[in-house]
């Protein structure tokens, strides 16, 4: 099974403070990934590392996507390369309209490709076939990016986004987070819906909830910056009874 | 780190900072009653009007220059400046009109003849002290409307100007007025009689090219009873290492039922980084709203000079009429810029909105200072104000300074204000979505501003969007 991000012996911090040390992952075309760990085990820092937030600064190792060295590219160009990230708390961009980012974002990456740019007739078809799809409100693609978009809404706003951009990649940071059940359902069976031969998802949660309703194929536990544990959907019912102590005998 | 960069794109140069190689003829620097003589018979002016700019000079001699705006600059010499200059060939017809001039509007973006009949402009254009063309005339004639330079209304429609200039901005007005008008060498002048809707866009480019040179133009729009226009300036000058002189007055007339749309694009040479050059902007614009149900709406992009003092303003004396003012004000490099406007309630139910958006960038200094005012006699009158900054870096500054005076119990006044910054978030969301960094800055920028840009006519709005990208992105074309 072919490979799509390659992770090796990742080191980085964010200001003075070491967060990774020493990751080692391998995530495969076509799978789900879930990320687990405790609170400051380095999940967050680690999808940063992978789109490149200038927050973010790597020290030692590499991160290889597509058979590439993208550890020092900049973030749009990973970003037109296919990586996506599901932002958990999406920043609100005051009187840049919804539709007319999606349309900017959306041709950038058509001329990455080498595609004719869509324009605005055409954009706003394919953007109301989804946002049916998705259930949202109408409104929502003619408001201000983010702006004053409740909890579920601008979750339901980065999914948009992520059927629209139609990324290899995909990082859902805690998606599930402020979401209740019913936005969480919404939310997980459009990302299964998007779950291809060719997609990776890589799914950082705190909570079990998420990946009942997404399976994962894979679920890798973080401890203080190193991968802990990998395994299959059983660890996670061992962490569910005993917490993330159990790991750390070995 | 993002925002070093961020820094690098809103470096960028200053693309209308040519200067043109004409022969001009420039009166030596220095004013006394003989500069003023020696302009107003370069002008061919009548008696009254050379008496009129004696009286401005012997009152302009009396008064001080105002320093209580929150800006700082060495004392202006102004015996060093030359008040007068002008292309040294008569200009009767656009054939005549030196090609090195054409040339110059053509390099500002600004075609004089076939493009903008075809966007259906009237162009009058002020190249250093004088009006070089003006487009459109006998068109606009048919329908009544005058639109022509200021020295030509003088000289052929006495009666108008005796009546309405100094009706608004008087010219003891405030030192700068005053200079002004004692030296005011051209400028625009507009009348749209009863009832006519000029049909037509109106615009004047100004342009400083001579060293040493100050810029005093003077304008004055009147808009008969149930009339409308719509006036756009814009301006640049060549890159200079000395600082220049820009002291303009512009005088709006609204009778009843009236509406003037006016609208800047002020892009004068900013100066460099360390403040050095860059022309020094300092306008009185004053608006009458004199008959019922009359509006006047000023619209402004800010981008350029080194220190700006501007503060277009409103006098709301006819029941029920309506002031607007819509400004965006960038300030990078060393620039700063103390602007805002004054609205001035004084009839029944008179309305006015202020939307104030300043950009600070670099080492940029931007000031809002407005005055609201309700007079004892506007009762039901409403006033909205929000005042919004947005900071790139750390270095740069926003301050804001509202002044609200009420006389009168019945009148409401609403004032916002806010600060933001850009932050690494916002411009990494939009790289994560793989727009390019520039055009995530421009993104947000545009964002911001889109209140007022939404108010510039059409084909101005996409002009000063250019040039918000031109000053922010460094994208030069």
């Amino acid at each position: 099974m072919s490979t799509m991000m390659k992770i090796e012996n990742l080191h980085a911090k964010i200001g003075d403070k070491q967060i990774l040390k020493g990751i080692d992952l391998k995530m495969l075309k076509g799978k789900v990934h879930a990320i687990m760990g405790p609170n400051g085990a380095g999940k967050s820092t680690l999808s940063k590392a992978i789109v490149g937030h200038p927050d973010v600064e790597v020290t030692e190792g590499k991160i290889i996507y597509k058979g590439k060295d993208i550890t020092n590219w900049e973030p749009e160009e990973r970003a037109l390369e296919g990586i996506f990230m599901a932002f958990q708390h999406p920043v609100e961009i005051p009187g840049v309209n919804n539709a007319y980012f999606l349309r900017t974002a959306l041709n950038a990456k058509r001329k990455h490709l080498g595609l004719p740019p869509l324009n605005a007739a055409e954009f706003l078809r394919l953007l109301k076939e989804k946002i049916k799809e998705l259930g949202m409100r109408e409104e929502m693609i003619h408001r201000s990016l983010n702006e004053g978009f409740s909890g579920g809404e601008k979750k339901l706003n980065e999914i948009l986004q992520m059927e629209i951009l139609e990324p290899d990649f995909v990082i859902l940071d805690e998606i599930d987070s402020g979401l209740d059940i019913d936005a969480l359902k919404k939310v997980s069976e459009a990302i299964n819906k998007m779950r291809t031969p060719d997609r990776t998802f890589m799914i950082i949660t705190h909570y079990r909830k998420i990946l009942d309703y997404i399976e994962p194929d894979f679920v890798h536990v973080l401890k203080n910056g190193k991968v802990l544990k990998t395994g299959g959907i059983e660890i996670v019912d061992a962490l569910e009874k005993e917490g993330y102590k159990i790991f750390e005998e070995a | 780190m993002g925002m070093e960069k961020v820094d690098k794109i809103i470096n960028s140069d200053y693309e209308l900072g040519f200067e043109v190689n004409i022969e001009e003829e420039k009166a030596p620097p220095g004013l006394s009653e003989d500069t003023i003589r020696f302009i107003s018979a370069k002008k061919k002016e009548p008696q009254w009007m050379l008496d009129l700019r004696l009286k401005a000079y012997h009152a302009w001699l009396k008064m001080e220059e105002p320093r209580w705006a929150k800006v700082t600059y060495p004392p202006i010499d102004y015996q060093s400046i030359s008040y007068w200059a002008a292309p040294k060939k008569a200009l009767e017809s656009l054939d005549e009109v030196d090609p090195e001039i054409l040339r110059a509007y053509e390099k500002l973006g600004i075609p004089l003849e076939e493009q903008k009949a075809l966007a259906g402009v009237a162009v009058d254009a002020v190249f250093d002290s004088v009006s070089v063309k003006t487009t459109f005339v006998e068109e606009l004639n048919k329908l009544g409307i005058i639109f022509c330079s200021i020295s030509e209304a003088i000289r052929d429609y006495p009666e108008l100007i005796k009546k309405y200039m100094f009706s608004v901005v008087p010219m003891t007005d405030n030192f700068f007025a005053a200079l002004n008008s004692a030296v005011f060498s051209d400028g625009t002048f507009v009348y749209i009689p009863k009832g006519v809707k000029c049909p037509m866009e109106l615009s004047t480019y100004f342009r400083i090219n001579a060293q040493n040179t100050g810029q005093f133009e003077r304008t004055l729009i009147i808009a008969d009873e149930g009339s409308y226009v719509s006036y756009n300036e814009g301006c640049s000058a060549p890159s200079r290492d000395e600082n220049q002189l820009h002291a303009a007055v512009v005088e709006l007339i609204a009778h009843k039922d009236a509406h003037i749309n006016y609208s800047t694009i002020q892009n004068w040479y900013p100066g460099d980084a360390e403040g050095r050059g860059g022309i020094y902007n300092f306008v009185t614009k004053r608006g009458l709203c004199e008959g019922e149900n009359s509006k006047i709406t000023w619209t402004q992009v800010e981008t350029g000079s080194v220190i700006t003092w501007k503060y277009p303003s409103c006098i709301l004396k006819g029941d029920n009429s309506v002031g607007e003012f819509y400004s965006v004000a960038i300030t990078r490099l060393a620039q700063q810029a103390d602007t805002g406007t004054k609205m001035i309630h004084i009839g029944k139910n008179t309305k006015s909105v202020i939307i104030s958006k300043g950009i600070s960038a670099q080492k940029g200094q931007n000031s809002y200072r407005g005055l609201v005012k309700m007079h004892e006699s506007a009762t039901g009158a409403k006033n909205y104000s929000e005042c919004d900054s947005l900071l790139i870096g750390d270095r740069c500054g926003a301050h804001t300074f509202p002044y609200l005076e009420s006389k009168c119990e019945s009148a409401q006044i609403e004032h916002e204000a806010t600060t933001s910054k850009i932050s690494e978030e916002q411009l990494f969301y939009l790289r994560q979505r793989g727009i390019k960094e520039e055009d995530a800055v421009s993104m947000i920028v545009h964002g911001f501003c889109k209140d007022v840009l939404s108010k510039l006519p059409m084909e101005f709005a996409v002009e000063a969007k250019a040039l918000l990208d031109l000053t922010l992105e460094g994208s030069v074309g």
